[in-house]
């Protein structure tokens, strides 16, 4: 079998089981399984070369579980053999420790892999940059070449990564589109970097994944993915129609409450760190910073 | 006056559901004075029970402590389940419901996990290991005090002064003041510090006793499987605990007295505290499961009437879990931005984990192979565990790989997976542990219907409430969630999820029944040795006296018992009248629960920043200290004639 007919192979048991678990009968409600970008589908991957691996260890530790169970009970007449002194047996250890060690190796390549690639915007990709504040219990989204700011809502063109520079004015969160990909923390005085790509336009929900108080239900926020001209007329349709942001603003945006989606053409540079202390812009992060005209 | 009034009881004390476990809690403790003063039992239970260093009886406070505390927790969660049953439900509030997770979470670790474990060294490691008690019993008793007092304090938390509410992670900035005013959080961290005091005490207390108090001729290779693991668990808590402490007590200065380690601004940092928090925590998961991997090798190998399969690879693969536990940390927050490096360093380290824990299964299995299986309560435990264990194990190696925690990250994925081992591995293995040697520290046996009935109902209860998670982690669901719209497709694994808790909770109710019922109808053990056991704890009467052995054994191999009844050799457990010498023990003691009390009393000062009772718990504490040293009367004899008399109701005189 060629590596994609088992590759395909593989996605069509996962997906048969997904939809054997979901009662509704509704596969699409499976985010995780339904990728929207390569972020998503290269991490989708991932999770099935885990669990398609897991799944054969599953099995080898449940059917010889059922078999010892079945054949060696203590019932009168049992025929099975009874060695109470057999201890050990060289050929089998090893080969248990053969079976894992294959097992950890055939996950632990591609996670190096993907850990790595997954860390930088791809190469002669010139990513949109969106800098992202979560607040109590909001989110603030600015786009510093557009000059534009929006809460719990944003526009991203397809087909054209996005890298999203995350920080917090408020308790941790992470913030989470799972159809386009995986999460990154918000925290306090830190940047921390994560890009996304949506490569078929449409609406994908996003939210929070880390509590922090009592209205963390309502961090939830959407991405609306269209094509480049689309989205640069909804830019312009934005910074003509709605009001600036002030400091004032700002500063109501930081009360303990949640909001409908809000636009404003213009905001103050100060919302967002121009500078941060730690580790985060020094090296050892999770991703290259690209320089961002600010 | 209502300023103070104000502080006790906020809002969240006066819901209706927490006034009628006010009015439960009084009519409880009337009752419960009512008895001991009406049956004139005050004296035996400060003689017998408070003031004891009998490891065997700390043992079976550990347990009832647990048992309740898996009530208390096991409420909290079935509240949880109750909310999120059904969409929008208005159930609880979000408020409410934040608290309630975080005593769930809180009290399902350090005050039902914890406790029961120690429960389990108590009663089976002296015995086992041939030893007459632990090496340091007021130490033990001290351990078990603050525990209990920490228990106490973290429990009347949301009666008086309000429930802490950040999740039992407790992560910063969540937790200074400006987010999270009130005292709640207080108790949090002083409960957390107090019993992290009494664990640490512990794991000294078993790493030396294991060390230095085994029977002659048990060498490290001839030990139970079980001393293995309880000693590598006491390694573990020695360098696991400190940083939790650090964590709480830095949170605990910068709530109280206005210090910037992890606030905000004035260069606070967050993330140190989730590094110290989790460079405890993860250790902390194998402190949780390796206890319950020594049992199930002890219950696995006595039911299959048959030695342990593998017993130096299962040594070995013990220790590289300790070894390695101490590098898989960060795996816990892949997504807080330490770099690609760190991550994968991470990431394989945590798939490295997998390959011992992995041997020890395939060792169970083969333990089986080859033997004869007897399906009592206690190995139906043990059986549950591998093919559910497995799964949660496969899960987490899903977790490991780095890319695949982006999205699994937080979801309810995360949550039935650590479910999926701390019960499936933990609380499975506690349980057999619980069947296994309940006889011999009650000298009843369990009956063993109604244990199946309640093994039952928990085990289909678990696959029912925890399976569904995992898919609904796919479907995006993230935890901590009080409540959640249509149209995410959540509900119906939801309602199925919360069927399956109560279902569990059915077989808690059966279990304690079980307990009770025993305790007055149960079988009694007149052998000693029900199970036809492999150690040396069932070489000695059930309950085993006082001082446990009349005569020290001496081991020549492995399965010690086991080897002695081979050898047809049992009559060593009795003893000859003229061989009986007077046995030195550690006399009862009351400053373990004196200075237990003080810890109480400070941690309540603390807690609402009043120093002067803050300031007169430490002064009781440094009074029992100083009392403590210069107590010189601290052991007895047991005069000959009375272990001559005790052997002789047991009919172990020879002669």
């Amino acid at each position: 079998m060629s590596f994609k007919r088992s590759k395909r192979a593989i996605r069509f048991i996962f997906m048969a089981l997904a939809i054997g678990l979901s009662v509704s009968g509704c596969g699409n409600d499976f985010v995780l399984l339904h990728p929207a970008g390569p972020v998503a589908a290269s991490e989708l991957n991932l999770i099935e070369i885990t669990a398609a691996t897991m799944i054969v260890i599953i099995l080898i530790v449940w059917v010889l579980f059922g078999i010892a169970l079945v054949r060696f009970r203590d019932t009168p007449g049992n025929k099975a053999p009874y060695r109470p002194l057999w201890d050990h047996n060289k050929k089998l250890e090893l080969g248990v420790i053969a079976v894992s060690v294959v097992a950890a190796v055939i996950i632990a390549v591609p996670t190096w892999n993907k850990t790595f690639a997954l860390a930088h915007v791809p190469k002669g990709k010139s990513p949109i940059v969106i800098d992202v504040t979560s607040l109590d219990w909001k989110w603030l989204f600015e786009y510093p070449s557009q000059h534009i700011a929006t809460v719990n809502y944003i526009d991203v063109p397809t087909n054209r990564p996005v890298l999203f520079e995350l920080t917090a004015d408020s308790p941790m969160n992470t913030f989470w589109v799972p159809q386009l990909g995986g999460m990154e923390y918000t925290m306090p005085s830190e940047v921390l970097p994560l890009w996304l790509e949506a490569s078929k336009p449409g609406l994908y929900w996003g939210r929070s994944g880390n509590f922090s108080g009592s209205g963390f239900v309502h961090m939830t926020f959407n991405v609306h993915a269209v094509p480049a001209s689309t989205f640069n007329a909804w830019v312009r349709n934005v910074k003509t129609t709605q009001p600036k942001m002030t400091m004032a603003d700002y500063r109501q945006l930081l009360k303990f409450n949640w909001i409908a989606p809000r636009y404003y053409s213009a905001y103050p540079a100060a919302t967002f760190p121009a500078e941060t202390h730690g580790f985060t812009l020094e090296g050892g992060m999770y991703m290259e910073m690209q320089p961002t005209p600010k | 006056m209502s300023s103070l009034l104000a502080l006790l009881f906020p809002p969240s004390t006066t819901r209706n559901m927490e006034l009628s476990a006010d009015v439960l809690i009084i009519l409880a403790s009337a009752a419960i004075i009512f008895y001991l003063t009406r049956w004139h039992r005050w004296k035996y239970l400060w003689r017998e029970w408070l003031t004891t260093v009998d490891h065997k009886k700390i043992g079976i406070m550990y347990l009832i402590a647990a048992v309740t505390m898996l009530f208390r927790g096991g409420t909290d969660a079935l509240l949880l389940r109750a909310q999120l049953a059904v969409p929008n439900n208005h159930l609880l509030g979000p408020l409410h419901y934040d608290e309630i997770f975080t005593t769930h979470g809180t009290i399902m670790i350090f005050f039902m996990a914890m406790p029961l474990i120690f429960a389990m060294f108590n009663i089976a490691i002296p015995l086992m290991i041939g030893s007459r008690d632990v090496a340091f019993p007021r130490l033990n008793a001290i351990s078990f005090w603050l525990f209990a007092f920490a228990a106490f304090l973290f429990n009347i938390s949301f009666v008086i002064g309000g429930s802490p509410n950040a999740g039992w992670t407790a992560y910063p900035p969540l937790t200074e003041l400006a987010f999270n005013p009130g005292v709640g959080q207080n108790y949090y961290l002083m409960a957390l510090v107090v019993t992290g005091l009494g664990t640490t005490a512990t794991g000294i207390n078993f790493l030396v006793t294991i060390l230095r108090m085994r029977a002659p001729g048990m060498t490290l290779m001839r030990m139970p499987m079980f001393a293995w693991t309880t000693l590598v668990t006491s390694v573990l808590i020695l360098f696991a605990f400190p940083p939790l402490t650090v964590a709480m007590v830095l949170t605990l200065f910068d709530r109280l007295f206005g210090t910037a380690f992890f606030t905000i601004g004035r260069g606070g940092m967050p993330m140190m505290y989730v590094n110290l928090f989790w460079l405890f925590g993860h250790p902390e998961v194998y402190i949780l499961v390796l206890p319950s991997f020594g049992i199930f090798s002890e219950v696995v190998a006595t039911f299959s009437r048959k030695k342990l399969f593998g017993y130096s690879t299962m040594v070995y693969s013990v220790l590289a879990i300790t070894f390695l536990s101490y590098g898989t940390w960060v795996h816990h927050f892949f997504t807080m931005g330490a770099g690609a490096a760190v991550n994968v360093f991470f990431g394989l380290s945590t798939i490295l984990i997998a390959i011992p824990t992995g041997i020890k299964i395939f060792n169970w299995i083969f333990t089986m192979w080859n033997g004869r299986i007897k399906m009592t309560v206690a190995m139906m435990w043990a059986l549950a565990f591998i093919p559910t264990f497995v799964v949660g194990g496969a899960t987490g190696v899903m977790l490991g790989a780095v890319p695949g925690d982006y999205q699994f990250h937080n979801s309810y994925f995360l949550i039935a997976h650590f479910h999926n081992v701390i019960i499936g591995g933990t609380v499975f293995g506690l349980m057999s542990g619980v069947y296994y040697w309940w006889p011999k520290v009650t000298g009843r046996l369990l009956n063993e219907r109604q244990g199946k009935w309640a093994f039952w109902l928990f085990f289909l209860g678990f696959w029912l409430t925890f399976m569904p998670q995992y898919a609904l982690g796919f479907m995006g669901m993230t935890r901590r969630m009080y409540t959640y719209s249509h149209g995410f497709g959540w509900s119906s694994l939801n309602l199925i999820s919360t069927i399956g808790a109560f279902v569990m909770g059915a077989g808690f109710v059966v279990m304690v029944y079980n307990f009770v019922w025993s305790q007055i109808h149960g079988e009694i053990d007149v052998t000693g040795d029900p199970w036809n056991g492999r150690t040396l704890e069932w070489s000695t009467p059930s309950p085993a006296p006082e001082y446990n052995f009349a005569r020290i054994p001496v081991v020549t191999d492995r399965d010690a018992w086991w080897a002695m009844k081979q050898e047809q050799k049992t009559n060593v457990v009795q003893i000859k009248p003229q061989e009986i010498t007077d046995i030195e023990l550690p006399k009862s003691s009351g400053i373990p629960f004196l200075m237990g009390l003080s810890f109480f009393v400070f941690s309540v000062g603390m807690v609402f920043s009043w120093w002067w009772i803050a300031g007169a718990g430490f002064l009781g504490f440094v009074v029992c200290m100083l009392v403590g040293t210069f107590d010189y009367d601290d052991h007895k004899e047991v005069p000959r004639q009375e272990i001559q008399n005790t052997e002789s109701a047991f009919g172990r005189l020879q002669g």
